[in-house]
């Protein structure tokens, strides 16, 4: 039978990329939430909140995902004991999700604050002057406006996510990369094929995600 | 007009921009109700003083007393009195993400926190009465400078404040827009706001303050009804700076 109608091969191929997007979906939540978070720290006043944002973002920003990957199954699960689900597969996921999240965080709280940097002082100074608090400043003025300056750079943070994903397969989660090495494992005749569907799904997704991004960033932009 | 106790009080108040010594020794009292234009050559440190008053910028030494209080370092109190005292600043500064009607009610509503519907009627009198009301849908990149510092004032007075600070407020405005903002000011002042102006518009100090503070190089030099400062200047530093500007 034909590599493409054998239908536990399209099933091998369909679970590979649910996990993509599964790991995607909740990566990128984690790292938005803290990212922001993040980066709150890193414009906060208080100087020790200031050296932790800064902390993070210097070490999850120079590891390689792979190591923070491994770390998550190695270190996390195997020698500390955290488990997340006894299900083994849905185990490596959220251990999968963690290292994405921390990793990606660091990268969004960067870009936020390239944003922050965006928004003039005087949009804070006029917020502090009709009494708003450092966090009504920063919640109501600055990361409003922040957000929508960032919002092409966060795209291209999302899809590096996106690809990123594929190293838990790493800790043996069956995500795309490992459905494509089992496939052409098992179908050595039509390697390149196979190695296009791939490589072609992620292209078709994101390709367009990126232009969505750009369309939005240009609707939100804050005219002044 | 002036009763009672004064309501902003400097007293021998130092600011240092590093080794820039921008307030020296400055104290300076403003009564309920008075209008003091404090005007000066540029670096002379008169938009400082105007925003220590509400710790925009802090101050090295000395006091500033609002209302009979000391100013607060920070936090809450330092919040609540700064929601007391408008500002209006030489570039608007509007919350440029929200309209001009979400830009006059976000300190009442957020700050204060007050009923929406309440400040929506309050705050659509502010902008009639500074002749914005039909574009408060509208977003501050779509007005006017002149448009966009009246709507400023109409936010500053949300607040209903016992003060209103202005900076340089006409500063970065085209010269035909000058006339309108100045006109909100003078009514402002004839209706006993206590107001302290930072400005180059002598025509607004001669005929609307009831002070006139000349200061230079961080200095407080002179202060007098606008009268008798324009015509008959004291310190040899304000005729040489009155010398300059009203020769042309």
């Amino acid at each position: 039978m034909d590599v493409f109608s054998d239908p536990t091969n399209i099933d091998v191929y369909v679970t590979g990329f649910l996990w993509i997007l599964k790991l995607t979906a909740a990566g990128a939540v984690g790292a938005l939430v803290i990212g922001v978070v993040l980066a709150a720290m890193r414009v906060s006043p208080v100087p020790v909140l200031r050296g932790f944002g800064t902390l993070w973002v210097n070490t999850f920003r120079n590891t390689p995902l792979t190591l923070i990957v491994f770390f998550c199954y190695f270190g996390l699960f195997s020698t500390l004991g955290l488990s997340l689900a006894d299900d083994i597969d849905l185990n490596n996921y959220w251990l999968g999700v963690i290292g994405l999240a921390v990793y990606t965080a660091a990268f969004v709280c960067e870009a936020i604050r390239s944003g922050i940097n965006t928004v003039p002082a005087g949009q804070a100074e006029a917020a502090r002057a009709i009494g708003m608090s450092f966090f009504q400043t920063l919640t109501m003025v600055i990361l409003p406006q922040a957000g929508r300056a960032v919002v092409a750079p966060l795209g291209s943070i999302f899809i590096a996510l996106a690809k990123n994903a594929t190293i838990v397969g790493t800790i043996g989660l069956a995500e795309s990369s490992n459905a494509m090495k089992e496939l052409i494992n098992a179908n050595g005749d039509a390697v390149i094929p196979i190695f296009l569907v791939f490589a072609g799904t992620f292209a078709i997704v994101l390709i367009p995600t990126g232009y969505a991004f750009g369309w939005l960033a240009n609707r939100l932009a804050v005219k002044r | 007009m002036p009763t009672s106790e004064p309501l902003i009080v400097l007293d021998g108040v130092n600011k240092y921009f590093g080794p820039l010594h921008v307030l020296q020794d400055v104290s300076l009292s403003v009564a309920r109700g008075e209008v003091v234009v404090v005007i000066g050559p540029s670096g002379s440190g008169k938009s400082t003083l105007c925003r220590a008053i509400n710790r925009l910028e802090p101050i090295n030494s000395g006091t500033i007393t609002f209302d009979g209080q000391t100013l607060p370092a920070e936090g809450k109190a330092l919040a609540r009195l700064r929601s007391e005292v408008g500002m209006v600043f030489q570039s608007f500064n509007l919350f440029a993400h929200k309209t001009i009607l979400q830009n006059v009610m976000l300190g009442p509503v957020k700050v204060r926190g007050e009923k929406p519907a309440a400040v929506r009627e309050r705050a659509m009198a502010l902008l009639d009465r500074v002749g914005i009301a039909s574009q408060a849908e509208k977003y501050p990149a779509q007005l006017s400078g002149g448009q966009q510092q009246r709507v400023a004032i109409a936010r500053a007075l949300a607040m209903q404040p016992k003060a209103l600070l202005f900076d340089e407020p006409t500063s970065a405005l085209d010269p035909e827009m000058v006339g309108e903002v100045l006109d909100v000011m003078t009514s402002l002042a004839r209706e006993g706001m206590t107001m302290v102006v930072v400005t180059h518009e002598m025509g607004f100090a001669r005929h609307a303050a009831n002070r006139v503070v000349f200061m230079a190089d961080g200095q407080l030099v002179e202060s007098a009804p606008p009268a008798e400062f324009f015509e008959n200047p004291k310190s040899e530093r304000a005729r040489d700076f009155l010398s300059k500007i009203l020769t042309h």
